[in-house]
């Protein structure tokens, strides 16, 4: 039956195409046409700026830091959110494990009725996206499962300025290689939200509802 | 065909009237299209490639519609690799049929559901609910619209023609809540629906979901989405099942920095939307342990056959024609009778779906080509629209519904003579300055005999004037100013 329907599928497919379809579509597909911009002629400073103030404008909480400041700078801020129960996941550096302690960490791969309870979680990211003040994460070491940045109701997020890309192409570009090893991608594009309800604007949904990028710049 | 689910909508010319009187929808309607459009021209316009972006996006899906057959077969590879299961669907019957028994097999009396046109376009919970599985909506405005028993109005914003009392009305019956525990409150509502949804999230044991996109190259599935349950129905259930069309993917990851770009800004009108997910098969230890793709066609195969069908099947659902159709401001989503509304409903579904009361859909509109402007992937959608109608009279013709020569064509060759030639079109001016006398009222032409009574009925037409441009024009160049 179902093997009937794939040779049916693609015969009609073929049948549909078959004036049209290319000899050779990886090289048809290489000679596209693509005229739009892969980068800004921002400079560092410049495109920090700029995802701040994109990320503000998506109801983000942003916090500018040093690498040097960035435990005690986590650490005031958990207290802050007076969050109790801590994910911070596997490949975390010291800074992170440090700003938790005192505090019950929770494992990333814990059950999601354990996230549940959980009050805030810790991550890092891959990449980050001035233009559109977005952030990846890959899954990749201190990222954590992807359920530990969605149960949980408070989301710290670590942005390293090195991350930190001009525009959407170049992040695809960085990401290719975790795609192309079967990693699962989240792009945060501000706290989850919602204009279901006679258009008006109501922050948190599903995901945290809160969100609190950490921008730091090296040395 | 004859798996579809038996809905069988008015025709457009009798439900547009109706809707037409219904004033809240017609309010609300005209608020979140005024401001979606504004929003978006303002995100588009800060993007100084647009143009380029689009063309990019119209060349990357004509080339892989081009090459489907090659691309799904490299799609069904990568999925399979990456641990996914790969299953072909023809009709709506057989993908529902596949989507059942897979649902069946888990034991789960109960699944979570993203918004998914795809799945919706097949009927997928009236055939989950013979099965006695209740499939429950999780995007906030799909679940009211499911509440209250209803169609979604608008591809974006579903639930746009329902106001906050009512949202309250219905929340309050399906949560079980008392009247003092949630006001109308839009915050509040939502909270509410957050903690109802919550629970069925931690317990979901399946989670159903429709694709933006699905990259060949890897085996990537994307869906892009605001609230959250996106992630929620994709990540937290232990099966995942993916509803996608044939016509959904693209060639290679990279591909999507384009598609990255041109989706939010066209569909939602911003930089880019809370969360999008992606996923490749099954991660060890992260997310569902199945996952099952259904790739259906439904139409779309025929569709492909020729240029006009191609150009159409790139639509990548935004909802851009909409929020800009004058005829779709007014009437709302509902009058089309399809998951498809607005300016491309009214191209796709006469190719996809060709129902009963689709050969009208067409002329729902004015041609004002305000839909091939917003389109992210440059559709020509006025273009077809013509090609749609020519379809239409000659397949009627072929049926004898329509004579082989009528009235209308005599009518319309004169006018293409009159048109043609200077003298000739003075002389029906003449003409029709004398003539027009008797149904000229406060300046306009009304109740114009015969078969031209539809015409003037339901619009104002202006009486030729006592002074044409071109008398007044020669007229100036004899005083010698």
């Amino acid at each position: 039956m179902s093997d009937d329907a794939r040779r049916i599928v693609l015969e009609r497919v073929a049948r549909a195409t078959a004036e049209v379809r290319d000899d050779d579509p990886q090289a048809a597909h290489a000679a596209l046409a693509r005229e739009y911009r892969q980068g800004d002629d921002l400079d560092a400073a410049a495109r920090l700026d700029l995802l701040e103030a994109r990320l503000v404008d998506y109801g983000v909480d942003v916090v500018r830091t040093r690498a040097g400041d960035l435990a005690s700078v986590l650490s005031a801020e958990l207290t802050r959110r007076r969050a109790r129960r801590v994910v911070v996941p596997e490949g975390a550096p010291d800074a992170w494990i440090a700003a938790a302690q005192g505090r019950v960490r929770v494992p990333d791969d814990a059950d999601p009725t354990v996230l549940d309870d959980a009050d805030a979680t810790l991550t890092g990211c891959a990449v980050a996206v001035a233009d559109t003040g977005s952030i990846v994460l890959d899954g990749g070491p201190g990222q954590g499962r992807r359920a530990a940045t969605l149960v949980p109701d408070v989301h710290l997020c670590v942005v390293p300025a090195s991350r930190v890309v001009g525009l959407v192409p170049e992040a695809v570009a960085r990401l290719h290689d975790a795609v192309a090893a079967g990693a699962p991608l989240t792009w945060i594009s501000g706290p989850s939200a919602t204009s279901d309800i006679e258009l008006i604007r109501v922050a948190g949904v599903h995901g945290p509802r809160t969100l609190v990028a950490f921008l730091v710049r090296d040395a | 065909m004859s798996d579809e689910p038996v809905r069988i909508p008015l025709p457009f010319h009798r439900a547009a009237p109706q809707a037409l009187l219904d004033g809240q929808l017609r309010r609300n309607l005209g608020t979140a299209t005024t401001t979606i459009r504004a929003k978006r021209a303002a995100v588009t316009a800060e993007t100084p490639d647009w143009q380029e972006l689009r063309q990019a996006g119209k060349a990357i899906k004509e080339h892989t519609l081009r090459n489907l057959g090659h691309y799904l077969e490299r799609l069904e590879a990568s999925v399979t690799r990456a641990g996914g299961v790969v299953h072909w669907a023809r009709d709506a019957g057989e993908a529902n049929r596949i989507v059942r028994d897979l649902v069946a097999q888990t034991g789960a009396r109960e699944v979570v559901k993203v918004k998914s046109m795809t799945t919706d376009e097949i009927g997928l919970n009236e055939a989950l609910a013979e099965d006695d599985v209740v499939a429950i909506e999780t995007d906030l405005a799909e679940l009211i619209v499911q509440l209250a028993e209803e169609e979604p109005s608008h591809i974006l914003v579903p639930a746009i023609h329902k106001n906050r009392a009512e949202i309250r009305e219905l929340f309050l019956e399906a949560f079980a809540l008392d009247r003092g525990e949630l006001s109308d409150d839009p915050a509040q509502l939502a909270a509410a629906a957050r903690r109802f949804l919550r629970e069925r999230f931690l317990e979901a044991r399946v989670g159903i979901s429709g694709a933006n996109f699905a990259v060949a190259e890897t085996g990537t599935i994307g869906v892009v989405e605001s609230e959250g349950n996106g992630r929620m129905c994709t990540t937290l259930p232990e099966t995942l099942i993916t509803v996608m069309g044939v016509e959904k993917l693209v060639p290679t990851w990279r591909d999507l920095e384009v598609f990255l770009q041109l989706l939010p800004r066209s569909s939602t009108a911003e930089r880019m939307n809370p969360y999008t997910s992606f996923w490749s098969g099954v991660r060890d230890g992260d997310g569902p342990r199945s996952f099952h793709l259904v790739l259906l066609d439904a139409g779309r195969s025929l569709t492909l056959r020729d240029d006009v069908g191609r150009e159409t099947l790139r639509c990548i659902r935004c909802s851009a024609c909409l929020n800009v159709c004058p005829v779709y401001e007014r009437v709302g989503g509902h009058a089309y009778g399809s998951v498809y509304p607005g300016p491309i409903g009214a191209i796709l579904n006469p190719q996809l779906r060709n129902g009963p009361h689709d050969a009208e859909l067409p002329y729902a509109s004015t041609l004002c080509g305000a839909c091939y402007e917003v389109c992210p992937v440059a559709i020509d959608i006025p273009t077809i629209l013509v090609e749609m109608r020519r379809r239409g009279v000659e397949e009627r013709r072929s049926r004898s519904v329509l004579p082989a020569s009528s009235l209308e064509d005599a009518a319309l060759r004169v006018a293409a003579r009159v048109f043609a030639s200077p003298s000739r079109y003075e002389a029906a001016q003449r003409l029709a300055r004398l003539g027009q006398a008797p149904f000229v009222k406060n300046g306009v032409l009304r109740g114009l005999p015969g078969p031209l009574a539809g015409w003037s009925d339901a619009r104002d037409l202006r009486p030729v004037p006592r002074t044409s441009f071109r008398a007044w024009w020669r007229a100036r160049g004899k005083e010698g100013t």
